[in-house]
Parts: structure tokens; C-alpha cells; sequence
């Protein structure tokens, strides 16, 4: 006898029900998209905007997005990854926003009018922490996380969607609004960025291990 | 083949390298350009490895608590207010009863109606009251049945939130259990008033699947888990329940005559 087994289609097949009793007037079915689904959108966004009280925000205001538009979704396949999409739409405003607001307390005086990112890369303080310190638990996480911090909003979406999410590079062009071809390039950036930042604390790790082998 | 660029590699790691076989031919015979994928690859390994601090299991739940009071109704048929509007958390809440007694009172409008109605002398289809009390019971179970059908398919799906976690934890499928369990009751009985065998048939068996699912402990082993899904597709409930929920919806939207529905209902029985 074949044992039932979880599988994205049951998964998508229970989702659509829900989806279509919301629509019905079940309010009681959306409940169980948010329960199914929140984790996963917590951890995007959590990856995305760097500390839990962005995140936790970012994930009510999908699911309250997501319950507004149902209606545009009914022909969609899959409101796991719809969802998810709504949430990096909102989390990479929220990040543009916050930054253009950090800026301008930060520097009064000075506009972001032209529409550019600011490259934080320069204010990522470079009092490079000794060995003993990096060799430490830990310490190469709060490296990724001021590097990943570092990145402007679209490039970090980019790198999350794109690394964390498994998402393909037509669902991050449409979350970025742009081309495929300059979403393509934000990855890029986003990773040679992670790479300067991050590389030689990698490298030392690369190292040790090739060492280890060795001996 | 000259040396693919950056991007090339880190295209490549990706899998999304227009030229995937030519670096893929490269990378094996260059030793620098393989030492570059590698920290690439290095790199991404460790970012991957990044923790995400762990919301907890009711996360879900509390994500819910929150948005709920800020949801706008959606304008659904009226008979969704029967058995979701005012789903109540537990049997004994005052909420339980006012759906209860909702449902009780639509039944007793029916019956009262039918006896108006049959008074007269061209009693119109919809004020029959054997059509409005089958109508009215109709879509209150297929309501219930397409609910179970969630719960079901959520334990089908039910696995450790984390490789880590020894024990999956179906303490909402439980929660939701314990409230179609009761309704379950009133239904089955109610269809055995009706005469509907075939119906009050499902919905014991239904009955039996979610007082297991009630009874089973909160935090369930792989192998618990796994029993409790062989007893589940043993039974063939979800397969019943869909073809019993797919024929009440197609008896909701034709309403029948009398005559029509006990045919249906005895063809439905012969069967």
C-alpha cells in the first residue's frame, strides 16, 4: 500500500481550497494560509530587513496585502510563493524607505533625489577584527550580517530571493520592477559585494581546512 | 576557452551559465579558475548556514491573532456564517451554542415555512419545506465536509518544523478536530433523521478519523505519525469525503423537488 506521503501538489491543492473558501466568505480558511505560510515568509523577511520587528511586520502586512488582492490570485498556482512575493514587494519599500530616512537624519542637508542608492559599502566600519576573535563561534555571522546589511535594498532582495528563496530571475526582476536582464546584474552585485566583504574571512577558513587535510 | 568572468562563475554556481558545459570543461582542467568557484562556492556555503532566529511553532497562530481583527469580510454566501463565520475555539464556548442554535433555528424557520406553504394551492419550489430543510443541511455539510477535507490534507502534509525536531506537533489539526468532531455529531444525526444513510455513513466514518486524530497526543514520533496516516488513507475517508463534498455541491446548485431528492437519495443509498 503507498503511504501518503507530503507533496507540493497536496500542499497546492489544500491551498487552493483554502483559497477559494476565503473568497466564499470563510474568513476562518485564511487562517490556515497564515498558519501554514508565516514561517517561511518570517524567514525572508527576516533575511531581508536584518532584526525581528522588521520582519514581524513585514509578514503581517503581506498576509493583509495577500487577503486584499485574493480575488487577483484565484488563477495563480501557487499562494506559498505569491505570498512570498508580496512580502519582498513590501519588505524591499519598507528598506528604501528606512534608508532614505536614515540618510536624511543622518546628512540633512543632502538629497537622494537623483534615485540612486547610497553604496553603504563605505560605512561598514573597517576596524577588522583579529583572527583569534574571527576563529571565535559566531564571529563570521556578525560579519555576513553587516556585510548583508551593507548591501543597498535591491540588492540585498535580489540575493535573498535568489539564494535563500530558490527564486528564478523573472520573479526577482518582478519584485525589483526592473528587467531581467538588470535583475540578473543586481545577483551579481549583490554576491562580488559579499565577496570583497567577506572573502577573507573565507579564505582563512579555506585555509585552515586545506591545512587540516593536509596534516 | 579563455577565463570566465566573475559573473560567468557566479552564474554558473547558480546554474543559470548561458555557456554551463564549456565552464563546466574549463573549470575542470584550470586550476586557478576552480580555486575561484571554489571560494565562490565557499562563500555562499557559509552565508546559507546563516541562522534565522526560530519565530516559534505558534508563530502562525500569533501572526493570525493579529491580523484577524483587520480583516475586512468578504462578501460570501450567507450559509458560510452556518458553520465558519462564528467558528468558536472550543464545544462549550457561548460561540459553539449561537452556531448551533443558528443552524437549529434555520431548520426550524424551514420546517415552519413548509408548513405555511404547503397550505396552499401552488406551493412555490422554495418555500417546500422538505427542499429548504435539505438545502439548509446541504450546505451546512458541505461546509463541514470541504473543512475536514483541510485538516486531513494538513496531516498529510504534517512534518517536523526543522531536521532537528524528533516529534511533529498537530496540536492545531487537533484543536480543528475537536470542533468538526462535535459538528460531525449533530450532522450524522441529523442525516439519519433525514433518512440520508449513505450520508450519515461517511460522516461516521469521518467521525471515527478525527476522534483519532483528537485523542492522539499533541507532539506525534515520525512513526505515531505515520500509523495515524495508514489509518486515515485505510479508511479511503479523504477520497469519500471528497466525492460526497462534490455531491452535495452539485445537489446545492440544482434544487430539487421532492420527488427528485428521494431518488437521489435512494440511488445514493442503493449504492
Amino acid at each position: 500500500m503507498n503511504r501518503m506521503r507530503p507533496s507540493v501538489e497536496i500542499v497546492m491543492e489544500s491551498d487552493a481550497i483554502a483559497v477559494e473558501r476565503t473568497l466564499a466568505g470563510d474568513r476562518e480558511a485564511f487562517r490556515i494560509l497564515v498558519e501554514r505560510h508565516s514561517r517561511k515568509v518570517y524567514q525572508l523577511a527576516y533575511r531581508m530587513t536584518g532584526n525581528s520587528h522588521d520582519a514581524e511586520e513585514v509578514v503581517q502586512e503581506a498576509f493583509l496585502r495577500a487577503y486584499q488582492k485574493l480575488a487577483q490570485f484565484a488563477a495563480r498556482a501557487n499562494f506559498g510563493t505569491w505570498v512570498y512575493r508580496i512580502a519582498a514587494n513590501y519588505a524591499i519599500d519598507r528598506m528604501r524607505q528606512k534608508k532614505t530616512e536614515d540618510a536624511q537624519r543622518e546628512n540633512p542637508g543632502r538629497d537622494l533625489e537623483d534615485g540612486t542608492e547610497r553604496d553603504l559599502m563605505s560605512a561598514v566600519p573597517d576596524a577588522a577584527p583579529s583572527p583569534e576573535r574571527l576563529a571565535q563561534s559566531g564571529q563570521l555571522a556578525v560579519e555576513m550580517r553587516r556585510a548583508l546589511s551593507a548591501l543597498t535594498p535591491a540588492e540585498r532582495t535580489a540575493f535573498v530571493m535568489r539564494h535563500w528563496g530558490g527564486s528564478g530571475i523573472e520573479e526577482i526582476a518582478e519584485a525589483l520592477k526592473s528587467s531581467s536582464s538588470a535583475a540578473k546584474n543586481t545577483v551579481f552585485r549583490s554576491v562580488q559585494k559579499l565577496r570583497k566583504a567577506l572573502e577573507p574571512y573565507v579564505d582563512r577558513r579555506l585555509q585552515a581546512r586545506a591545512m587540516e587535510t593536509e596534516l | 576557452m579563455k577565463h570566465p568572468k566573475e559573473e560567468e562563475l557566479i552564474a554558473y554556481h547558480h546554474g543559470e551559465a548561458s555557456e554551463d558545459g564549456t565552464i563546466r570543461a574549463h573549470v575542470a582542467d584550470c586550476p586557478e579558475c576552480r580555486g575561484e568557484l571554489e571560494r565562490i562556492d565557499a562563500l555562499l556555503a557559509a552565508l546559507s548556514a546563516l541562522p534565522v532566529p526560530d519565530p516559534g511553532e505558534d508563530y502562525g497562530a500569533r501572526v493570525w491573532q493579529r491580523i484577524a481583527p483587520m480583516l475586512p469580510e468578504k462578501r460570501g454566501h450567507w450559509w458560510n456564517l452556518l458553520s465558519t463565520g462564528a467558528v468558536p475555539a472550543h464545544w462549550f464556548s457561548p460561540q459553539r451554542w449561537a452556531a448551533v442554535g443558528a443552524i437549529a433555528a434555520l431548520v426550524l424557520a424551514a420546517f415552519v415555512a413548509g408548513r405555511f406553504s404547503s397550505r396552499r394551492l401552488q406551493p412555490s419550489p422554495v418555500a417546500d419545506a422538505g427542499n429548504v430543510r435539505e438545502r439548509v443541511l446541504i450546505m451546512a455539510v458541505g461546509e463541514h465536509l470541504g473543512r475536514s477535507e483541510m485538516v486531513l490534507v494538513e496531516l498529510a502534509n504534517a512534518e517536523p518544523q526543522s531536521p532537528r525536531q524528533k516529534r511533529v506537533n498537530i496540536s492545531g489539526e487537533q484543536r480543528r478536530a475537536e470542533d468538526l468532531l462535535q459538528e460531525n455529531r449533530l450532522y450524522r444525526q441529523t442525516a439519519l433523521d433525514q433518512g440520508d444513510t449513505a450520508l450519515a455513513g461517511v460522516l461516521d466514518e469521518l467521525e471515527r478519523v478525527l476522534l483519532d486524530v483528537a485523542h492522539s497526543p499533541q507532539q506525534l514520533t515520525p512513526a505515531q505519525l505515520d500509523g495515524m496516516r495508514q489509518r486515515i488513507e485505510a479508511r479511503g475517508i479523504l477520497f469519500k469525503v471528497r466525492v460526497v463534498g462534490k455531491e452535495l455541491q452539485r445537489r446545492e446548485q440544482s434544487t430539487p423537488t421532492p420527488a427528485q431528492t428521494d431518488s437521489v437519495k435512494s440511488e445514493r443509498n442503493k449504492a
